[in-house]
């Protein structure tokens, strides 16, 4: 299958990046690792009239460590992020996810910005970055602002990035390596999680998420206070499927996804040691 | 020495593994023009209208053609039992019947082009009432073709014996659905169409039968047999589906003629997953009926085969299913009966096994069920009612003849392999600790047919005067290593050495005839043809050497070591066969050469034993296979290593079918698993490593004494892997979960028992 | 647009449209046709190649995302006497291919986990090919052909 015509630009900085979106306005779309778009794109499903490649801009592509927090550059690939040294004695469970993704190829081109940016429920990132408490670092026209991760997924398929934004960064906030547990049911290794849950011990208690368990990635709020008042695993899991709105389709039911959810929920808290 | 049974590393691979294959696709075909074909995005409607206009004044589109452009024919029914007021036409005129039926062609320069401007097609629809489910169809509410009356395109029903179970202490029944899958060969339909300089139409095909495109295209575009010539490059896999030929492939050739321009079709994946046929898509209601102590006495299968929107090779698949409706087992009384149906679906056809793995499935799972119901160990039922190796030839109720089989040989050495008890022992134990995480074993005892069609084949070897060989044969390989094989087999009859033989097929006009490659029929039919040639071959040359040596014919003999002549006792003087092919040029003016177009001598029967361990999660219901256990018996084994990779392929797709593969619909008839995104493909991460071992029975019915392997594997790992997983529950009160046994289906099914058995505990 | 990239080790320079893949850019302007597609969703790995030296899928990679790379297809392995590498002999010497269509996306897989993991276990291998979809072999004799290639030690230049 093949794309619609379209023009294609590098942009050899952030600030063209920028510039060239403040110029084009919904015409253009941001190109990274291009594992989110190009499929859509290809089956004609999105058409922009520009592609602003940032995918070069390797300025944007680190794992650092900052002492409170683990920074990720946006351009960060997958594959980086799963390898690299200071995200696995970090931000372990980020450095795990990272290498589930997909299959090697995709974690060979995708990106963690170009993940995140396309707000996609089912996606595994979003879940753990709103479990670690994660904060995003966007930089549009006037300069850069910090958006908390629980503020950034809007709605589906949605992020708060204005269109003339480009993601820069993900913050995140150190955690021990072992203090976390994940769990995702697919049908097969590379298919998108039909459910998938994230717990994470920090300093400050236990984070959760899940996936695919509504429009936007969700943040367990009921289970991590559950937790907080003392809970075991199995009492708080209960209430993991509280508030959700899974979808349901064929391979899952409302209902069924709601119980995977609570299952998956208590397996990740007992790997917390809840 | 024998080159037989030797596992010979495949001559075919160096190409693949270091400039890749040349498939259709790859042909290069200079000054060649794209057709692309526009599909119904709906599956049951009136068109209204068609607009191709602004398609058709795009820049770079050559033309776009409709129905009523093409004056062809319609496309005839496969059989000429099917329903013949139900035949497509060539591009959809009128009514549309499925999501994904070509409606409009477009002939553009690029291939960018002919994307861009099927964008640019408006097709106007009146939707229609849709039927998706063949339980529905078979109601005749909604009709898909109104002028035949009904949906009905075939049955087979030769009456029922109301007294079928009445001498049965125990009789059991179930409603089995055996789903609808997509063959999926990684390469997808391909054509390419020119016209040569003397005229003549030259197609390149990704087909597994060229004889039946060429005789296809001669009849639809309405040319004589010599016009035309069909080539197959390398194909990238068919498993049935590229057993037939299609609309499409006749719009093709239709527009290289119209055009007289070369062109060339490659469909995306997407077109693929609706336009190239379907397999399976059977309900299936099975009755089995017996003693206390095991024995099975009758056995009634009714079969109701989804056909898809138009009957093909689908509609007839149920007569498979029937010949091989009691399986291994010595049953008494068997009956098994069938109605086909239409519906607003890709058409069924054959995928590999085609109606044998339905067979097996409900037989297999049907022997479990009765298992349970007599609490008989499944290892022990079977044991007590398979034919046993004294009794063949096997004449089964539906009057099929079994050739030869060892069924209770091939249990046994399953058994010890997988190390049954041991499992079981394990399985007791996380039993009784209530483990999450539950055991199933499964078993399937089958026995299939190959080369159940009544086509011969043809082959023909010729000696050249440089002492090589050119072998041709009528079988048409994508992937099976006929060229190794059919190697070995002229090697081993010959003496001559299989790097100085080349096989040659594909190409109609260097090999005459042929039936292709399917329903595991080539070895016994296509490389008995060939072995066969090679015979003919030595006689020719004897009689040439006789003339030589001045010798009695008699006495002339073939020392294979040397490759050559000489007579009885006279070893030092001889004769190669570069130099009997010389003297045959000298005598005749042509070459030393033999052709065989060997008649069927009939079907064989391939059977053996499948084990499965499966681990079934009980919290999220995802199953997991631990183990596969294989025991196959193809007769007389000419190269292990093909035939065990026959048979890994045909696990993985069998373990597909029964754990995660599934055509879905929506009840409006859109496909929902129309990329491999969303159909299940099997990866090498959802398999184990397989455990395969072969016990060769040799059969009679042909000279090699060999049976068909290429489709055993699917047809014993389906039931093997749904039995493990129904195992697995059958302690938590649940009896059978429908295939694909994917995670939610599980877990819904051992929820249902949890209700039902508190709903009794209350009661 | 015009673009430059190293294939297999060849300076490539050719006009494309923006919207070419990398595929269609390799079979159609380089004239490399071992590389195949085989779905439209980045699910089956037929068009797998090597960019500097890692997998990708080039289905999913605008050609013009690859300019100024280098990139390696089923072509460029082996050594210029037209030996195969221990990759596309363990493929062979194992029976790891049957119709060949997935083959090249295979091979080059294969190639990029073993640099990435020398050692593999067969559950490395299993996910590791988690992108790589065959129909014909039922991945057991790939997946023993990628264990077979990891146990023989290529001399490096």
């Amino acid at each position: 299958m093949i794309p619609a015509s379209f023009d294609y630009v590098r942009a050899a900085t952030v600030e063209e990046a920028i510039d060239l979106l403040v110029q084009h306005g919904d015409d253009a779309k941001l190109l990274a690792g291009g594992h989110s778009l190009l499929p859509l794109m290809k089956m004609r499903l999105a058409q922009p009239a520009l592609l602003v490649d940032i995918a070069p801009l390797r300025a944007l592509s680190y794992v650092r460590d900052e002492h409170d927090h683990v920074a990720v550059g946006a351009l960060t690939r997958h594959h980086d992020l799963a390898n690299s040294p200071v995200a696995i004695s970090g931000a372990s469970v980020l450095a795990h996810v990272a290498g589930q993704i997909g299959d090697p190829q995709v974690r060979h081109r995708g990106t963690i910005g170009g993940s995140i940016a396309h707000g996609d429920p089912a996606s595994d990132l979003p879940a753990v970055l709103l479990a670690l408490g994660a904060t995003m670092v966007a930089q549009g026209p006037t300069g850069r602002r910090e958006i908390s991760a629980a503020d950034f997924f809007v709605s589906f398929f949605e992020v708060a990035l204005a269109p003339d934004e480009v993601l820069v960064e993900v913050r995140v906030p150190k955690s021990s390596p072992g203090q976390w547990g994940f769990e995702k049911l697919t049908k097969r290794a590379q298919d998108w999680a039909i459910v998938g849950a994230v717990a994470v011990r920090s300093s400050s208690g236990v984070g959760v998420g899940l996936i695919n368990m509504g429009p936007v990635p969700l943040r367990a709020s009921g289970v991590e206070a559950a937790i907080a008042s003392g809970k075991d695993a199995k009492e708080a899991a209960e209430l993991a499927s509280e508030g959700t709105e899974p979808s349901a389709d064929f391979n899952g039911s409302l209902e069924y996804r709601q119980h995977v959810a609570r299952v998956l929920v208590r397996r990740a808290l007992e790997k917390v040691g809840v | 020495m024998s080159i037989l049974g030797n596992r010979v590393l495949r001559r075919e691979d160096p190409k693949f593994l270091t400039v890749g294959g040349t498939y259709v696709a790859d042909l290069e075909l200079p000054g060649s023009v794209h057709v692309t074909f526009v599909r119904s995005n709906m599956a049951h409607a009136k068109i209204v209208s068609v607009d191709s206009s602004r398609a058709k004044a795009m820049p770079g589109v050559i033309d776009v053609f409709s129905n009523d452009d093409l004056g062809l024919a319609n496309f005839p029914t496969i059989m000429e039992m099917t329903n013949a007021a139900m035949t497509p036409p060539m591009l959809a005129s009128g009514t549309v019947r499925f999501v994904g039926e070509p409606i409009v062609v477009i002939v553009a320069e690029t291939r960018e082009a002919a994307a861009d401007a099927a964008e640019l097609v408006v097709i106007d629809y009146e939707p229609l009432p849709v039927v998706i489910d063949p339980v529905e169809a078979r109601k005749d509410e909604i009709l898909l073709f109104p002028e035949a009356g009904t949906n009905v395109a075939f049955t087979l029903d030769f009456g029922g014996d109301d007294t079928l179970f009445d001498a049965c202490e125990v009789v059991v029944e179930l409603t089995l659905a055996n789903q609808r899958v997509a063959p999926c060969p990684l390469e997808g339909r391909s054509a390419a169409a020119h016209m040569t300089a003397d005229g003549r139409l030259e197609f390149s095909s990704a087909t597994q039968a060229p004889h039946g495109v060429r005789d296809a295209l001669v009849s639809f575009l309405g040319l004589e047999p010599e016009q035309v010539h069909v080539v197959t490059p390398d194909v990238g896999g068919g498993f049935g589906a590229k057993a037939s030929v299609y609309q499409e492939d006749i719009v093709v050739g239709w527009c290289a003629l119209r055009l007289g321009r070369p062109v060339r079709w490659t469909e995306t994946r997407s077109e693929s997953m609706v336009g190239l046929g379907h397999g399976r898509a059977q309900v299936q209601h099975a009755r089995i009926g017996g003693t206390r102590d095991g024995i099975v006495q009758a056995y009634r299968l009714d079969v109701l085969q989804d056909s898809g929107a138009y009957p093909g090779f689908g509609a007839v698949l149920p007569f498979m299913t029937r010949t091989m409706t009691s399986g291994p087992y010595k049953i008494a009384r068997a009956e098994c009966a069938s109605v086909s149906v239409v519906t607003n679906s890709t058409t069924t056809t054959a995928y590999r096994g085609a109606g044998r793995p339905e067979a097996t499935a409900a037989i297999e799972r049907m022997m479990d069920v009765f298992a349970r119901e007599i609490e008989m160990d499944p290892a022990e039922l079977r044991r007590r009612n398979l034919i046993s190796k004294d009794e063949f030839p096997y004449t089964t109720p539906v009057e099929t003849v079994y050739d030869v089989g060892d069924y209770h040989r091939a249990l046994d050495l399953a058994l010890e392999v997988a190390d049954y008890e041991q499992l079981r022992t394990e399985q007791s134990r996380r039993r009784l600790s209530g483990d999450v995480r539950q055991l199933g074993i499964g078993l399937s005892c089958y026995v299939e047919i190959t080369n159940g069609l009544p086509d011969g084949e043809f082959g023909a070897v010729e000696i050249r005067p440089d002492g090589k060989v050119i072998v041709r044969t009528g079988t048409s390989p994508h992937g099976q290593g006929h060229v190794t094989a059919w190697s070995m087999l002229v090697a081993e009859q010959l003496g001559i050495a299989i790097e100085d033989i080349e096989v040659i097929y594909g190409d109609t006009d260097v090999v005459p005839r042929g039936a292709g490659t399917m329903g595991s029929r080539s070895l016994q039919i296509g490389g008995a043809a060939v072995n066969q040639a090679a015979l003919d071959v030595i006689e020719k040359a004897k009689d040439l050497a006789a003339d030589l040596f001045e010798a009695d014919r008699g006495d002339v003999v073939l020392d294979k070591a040397s490759a050559s002549f000489h007579v009885v006792g006279s070893p030092a003087v001889s004769h190669s066969w570069a130099e009997l092919a010389a003297a045959a040029l000298a005598k005749d003016g042509g070459p030393l050469f033999a052709e065989v177009d060997l008649a069927s001598p009939g079907p064989t029967f391939p059977f053996g034993t499948h084990v499965s361990v499966v681990e079934v999660d009980t919290e999220t219901g995802k199953v997991t296979v631990l183990r596969h256990i294989a025991v196959d018996d193809a007769g007389r084994i000419v190269n292990p290593l093909l035939a065990e990779g026959q048979v890994h392929g045909g696990i993985a797709q069998g373990v597909a079918q029964a754990l995660l593969e599934e055509v879905v619909y929506d009840l409006d008839g859109n496909p929902l698993t129309s990329t491999l995104a969303d159909y299940s493909f099997i990866s090498a991460a959802e398999l184990p490593s397989y455990e395969t071992r072969f016990t060769e029975t040799p059969t009679p019915v042909n000279a090699l004494g060999a049976k068909g392997i290429g489709e055993s594997g699917t047809i014993g790992s389906t039931p093997a892997v749904h039995n493990a997983v129904c195992d697995a529950l059958a302690h938590l009160g649940v009896r059978h979960v429908d295939m694909p046994t994917t995670p939610m289906r599980v877990w819904s099914a051992i929820e249902e028992a949890a209700a039902r058995t508190n709903a009794k505990g209350q009661g | 647009m015009r673009i430059e990239m190293m294939v297999n080790a060849n300076a490539e320079s050719h006009d494309v449209e923006a919207r070419t893949l990398l595929v269609h850019y390799l079979r159609d302007a380089v004239g490399l046709t071992g590389t195949n597609v085989g779905c439209d969703t980045t699910s089956c790995g037929a068009c797998t190649v090597l960019m500097n030296g890692e997998s990708v899928k080039s289905c999913t990679v605008l050609a013009a995302q690859a300019a100024g790379e280098a990139i390696t297809t089923i072509e460029g392995l082996g050594d210029e006497f037209g030996q195969m590498d221990r990759v596309q002999q363990a493929f062979q010497d194992c029976h790891g291919l049957q119709c060949g269509y997935c083959t090249p996306g295979m091979v080059m897989a294969v190639t990029s986990l073993l640099r990435e993991n020398p050692e593999p276990t067969e559950a490395d291998v299993r996910l590791g090919l988690e992108g790589n979809l065959c129909r014909c072999t039922g991945y057991h004799n790939i997946v023993e052909a990628a264990l077979a290639a990891s146990r023989v030690h290529e001399v490096h230049q």
